[in-house]
């Protein structure tokens, strides 16, 4: 009787444990995705720094997102269909930023070519 | 010659810079969403100011030939300010104004609506303000104007002005 009490309290230890477990990594996700998203109203600042009413609703609902099942990239999806690429902190590659994405990628190609020819023109 | 080359290349790229930060000082910098044409509403149930009662949003836009979503809050001043053109629009016939109460006190929201009139069809409520977000909303006051199929025509961001109101009887008409 008394071992059976015990493994009674193990369990609802256990139970208890995964439970917390589980809220710290939802809170963490919440966390993770409200810092690449563009608050609303403060435009400078990211949803998770936000104190505005509007960033909190927001937390809320990916809240509720990740407690439905979603995944990170499907609640960014969600997100960018609302209120567009705008909203994250990191676009996708697409015909009007591409100018934007390939700029340093170019910057470096004709760096290293300067660098290339100096160290090769010095010997 | 190769020094005169490298001094245009480098002139050029300067005021290229110089132009596209020049032009982008005078470029708003305040989100707008243009894309917002013909998206299709959010489904959402929520419940009724007045009699907590549940109330889904597509069922009461389908048979609407438009409507309108106006999130509101007794708290906010653009609201009471814009209040009165939803007033003037809620005579329009084919028009059907719905509200949707965000983050409100319940006794405050009915004393600004009994204080100041009731433009509403029905009033909603989005106690947490997740609704708004859904919708895709960023701000209150926020109106989206909707025809019969759910598609949301125009989206109006601040408080509603009187010639934006014209432009809604414009489109209904």
């Amino acid at each position: 009787m008394r071992s059976l009490k015990y493994i009674l309290i193990a369990i609802f230890c256990l139970f208890i444990l995964q439970e917390n477990l589980k809220a710290n990594q939802s809170s963490f996700l919440v966390d993770k995705i409200s810092k690449n998203l563009r608050c609303l109203i403060c435009q400078g600042q990211s949803v998770y720094d936000s104190q505005s009413d509007f960033a909190l609703s927001m937390k809320l609902l990916i809240k509720k997102k990740i407690n439905e099942g979603n995944s990170e990239e499907q609640i960014y999806t969600y997100l960018k269909n609302q209120y567009g690429e705008w909203i994250v902190y990191d676009p996708e590659l697409n015909k009007k930023n591409l100018l934007l994405w390939a700029f340093p990628l170019i910057l470096f190609i004709i760096g290293g070519l300067l660098i290339f020819r100096k160290v090769f023109n010095n010997y | 010659m190769k020094k005169k080359i490298s001094y245009i290349i480098l002139t050029s790229v300067f005021i290229f810079i110089f132009i596209v930060f020049f032009k982008g000082m005078y470029k708003n910098n305040i989100y707008k969403p243009l894309e917002i044409k013909n998206k299709k509403l959010a489904e959402f149930s929520s419940k009724d100011l007045y009699f907590n009662k549940e109330i889904n949003i597509n069922e009461l836009v389908s048979n609407k030939n438009f409507t309108i979503i106006n999130i509101w809050a007794s708290w906010c001043i653009p609201c009471k300010l814009e209040h009165q053109n939803l007033m003037k629009l809620s005579k329009i016939e084919d028009l059907t104004i719905v509200g949707l109460n965000y983050k409100d006190k319940t006794k405050n929201a009915k004393k600004f609506i009994s204080d100041l009139g009731n433009p509403f069809y029905e009033i909603l409520t989005d106690p947490d303000g997740t609704i708004s977000i859904q919708l895709g909303a960023y701000g209150v006051p926020e109106t989206f104007l909707i025809n019969r199929e759910s598609e949301i025509l125009k989206k109006y961001i601040g408080q509603l002005t009187f010639e934006q109101t014209l432009e809604i009887k414009k489109i209904i008409n």
